[in-house]
């Protein structure tokens, strides 16, 4: 079934990390398998990666599973050396999660796969503002784990996930970074009927996949439309015509939040839109978990497209 | 079957046929809702069990803080103890608000309800002050649940009976399959609205998505704007004097009235071209005939 919910301050910065949390606890019943935030805070100067190295089913594999998790990370560290790097912040979250921040010229896409050639490692985000958590457990897990209830931003895209086409774990969770396209990720609920089809389209194309998931197509497909150079609204328009299945989805860059609907309107969307702030999510009680007063809401019909600016 | 002659099947009805051939066994059993009532007894409009409520009597319930299975006991709570007029605070989305209420009753719900709202009833009077979530009114048997902002889709899926209104627009599947009763919309509905409807009538004032009246089998839906396309099998038809006047009667009644009448509203019924589900298959046709 799976929740989704955005959200857009426009102007402004705001608690985005606590707001999504509120949001996507709201749809906890949508799905209780993971949870994952696609946050934009302030841009800074430098990149920030998020990245990690390791799955919860590793975890679980007795103590020997550290001394792994150092080798990956120091091989990790030498190849973001080799590389020119120039690594400003670097943050343990937990065990298997990190969180770094660097200034870098190069090619990301090259950067990003010789790291994830490391056993385990995944790289989930990089952008000036973008940052990507994604874990198993409900969104008060994942935010109390992450530390997500004081992160100030501007927008975000979350995601409450039930398993249906792919396993329980981090790399099937969403949001999905549109790799290695800076500041974009995408949450999705629904089924993506030429899923095959289309990967093997983007895979002949160069694009990687890192699951099974066909939300993770979602990504990969947007990543290639703005490559191309064309707009959000243009690629979320085109995906309505060349995407198979039953979707609802929402795209966010570093300063956009986009919406699509598939032709069967078969999967929900409630939205809010105010001068300030939009919001949108599965069910209306996720906007009434941050907006308890009276508001209007509507629900956006078939093949219809939104893009709204921060 | 053997036994059956060839000219006793030709003095049979078809539907004796039908029996004598061995075609169909279906039988009825189960409990019906029919089987509550007494045909002769022509003034008993209620279930056995209904509690009695007085209308005068009137209560307020906080829902802030109430899960929907609380909120739903507790009108039913109140219910028994005589309040006929229910005021439901803060619903804040929940979903399933007020769903199975069997008997009389006016509510009032003061805010906006998730989905599957208001489902399942038979004879209050509902009024929600803000918008409502997908499936508002499933399987509603009879009473007048009035919204007054949007609604989402399937919008009144199944319906059987009495009034379903929204003031504002409805999504997608609007009265999807629904057997009768009537479903009022003061804005627009989304694609594929009376999709395989069976009796009953809708009345759109504003524009309809494509696929309208996609394989209805009957009923008729009334559009006052725009229609982006129409579904297999929906055709449109003659809106005759008789309808303008029940149309002007139903839409003037909750404040819908278009200032130019209702002349131009588009009437759209089931074309009949895929009617064949209670005809036999030409196999059978051959057998019999």
């Amino acid at each position: 079934m799976c929740g989704i919910a955005g959200l857009i301050h426009k102007g402004k910065s705001s608690s985005v990390g606590f707001e999504m949390t509120q949001m996507l606890q709201a749809l906890k019943h949508r799905g209780p398998d993971s949870t994952g935030y696609a946050v934009y805070g302030n841009e800074v100067n430098d990149l920030v990666m998020r990245l990690k190295i390791a799955e919860a089913e590793d975890m679980q594999r007795g103590s020997g599973i550290y001394a792994e998790l150092d080798r990956r990370i120091n091989q990790i560290d030498s190849f973001i050396d080799e590389h020119g790097v120039k690594v400003t912040k670097k943050d343990k979250i937990n065990d298997y999660s990190y969180r770094y921040e660097f200034s870098f010229n190069g090619d990301l896409g090259k950067l990003a796969e010789h790291i994830e050639e490391v056993n385990g490692a995944e790289i989930l985000s990089v952008g000036k503002g973008l940052e990507l958590i994604k874990d198993l457990g409900d969104a008060s897990d994942v935010s109390n784990a992450y530390g997500l209830n004081s992160f100030k931003g501007t927008h975000g895209i979350g995601h409450t996930r039930m398993a249906t086409e792919s396993d329980v774990d981090i790399r099937s969770a969403h949001p999905y970074w549109a790799f290695p396209y800076n500041d974009v990720s995408v949450v999705h609920n629904g089924q993506i009927t030429n899923y095959w089809i289309m990967r093997r389209q983007m895979e002949k194309k160069g694009h990687r996949f890192t699951s099974n998931c066909d939300s993770e197509l979602l990504a990969v497909y947007t990543a290639h439309n703005l490559s191309l150079g064309t707009s959000l609204e243009n690629s979320l328009k085109q995906s309505i015509e060349e995407i198979d299945g039953v979707f609802t989805y929402l795209v966010a860059t570093k300063d956009q939040l986009g919406m699509a609907k598939d032709t069967m309107a078969a999967k929900p969307l409630v939205l809010y839109e105010s001068d300030d702030l939009i919001a949108m999510a599965s069910e209306e009680v996720a906007i009434r978990a941050i907006l308890p007063q009276e508001i209007d809401t509507s629900d956006p019909y078939d093949e219809e497209v939104r893009v709204w600016q921060a | 079957m053997a036994s059956i002659t060839e000219n006793e099947l030709k003095s049979m009805t078809q539907e004796e046929r039908v029996k004598a051939l061995g075609m169909t066994s279906e039988q009825l059993t189960g409990r019906s809702m029919f089987m509550e009532f007494d045909p002769g007894e022509t003034e008993r409009f209620e279930y056995p069990w209904a509690p009695q409520v007085d209308f005068n009597k009137r209560t307020e319930l906080d829902t802030a803080d109430m899960t929907s299975t609380e909120v739903n006991s507790e009108i039913r709570d109140l219910m028994s103890k005589g309040y006929g007029t229910i005021v439901l605070k803060n619903p804040r989305g929940k979903h399933s608000l007020a769903v199975g209420i069997l008997s009389k009753l006016n509510l009032i719900i003061e805010g906006s309800t998730g989905y599957f709202g208001v489902g399942l009833i038979d004879g209050p009077n509902v009024r929600v002050n803000g918008r409502v979530g997908w499936s508002c009114g499933e399987n509603m048997m009879s009473g007048t649940v009035l919204i007054e902002k949007n609604a989402g889709s399937t919008f009144g899926a199944a319906i059987r009976g009495g009034d379903l209104v929204c003031k504002g627009s409805v999504g997608s599947r609007t009265g999807i399959d629904m057997k009768g009763g009537t479903i009022i919309v003061g804005g627009d509905t989304g694609a594929l609205s009376g999709f395989m409807m069976q009796r009953g009538r809708m009345i759109v004032c504003g524009n309809a998505g494509k696929n309208l009246g996609d394989s209805m089998y009957d009923g008729t839906i009334y559009i006052g704007g725009e229609i982006k396309s129409y579904g297999v099998d929906a055709v449109e038809a003659e809106l005759t004097q008789l309808d303008k006047d029940w149309l002007h009667r139903k839409l003037k009644q909750y404040g819908l009235l278009p200032s130019k009448g209702v002349d131009h509203f588009t009437k759209v019924v089931a074309g009949k071209q895929l009617w064949n589900y209670d005809n036999l298959e030409p196999t059978e046709k051959k057998l019999i005939l």
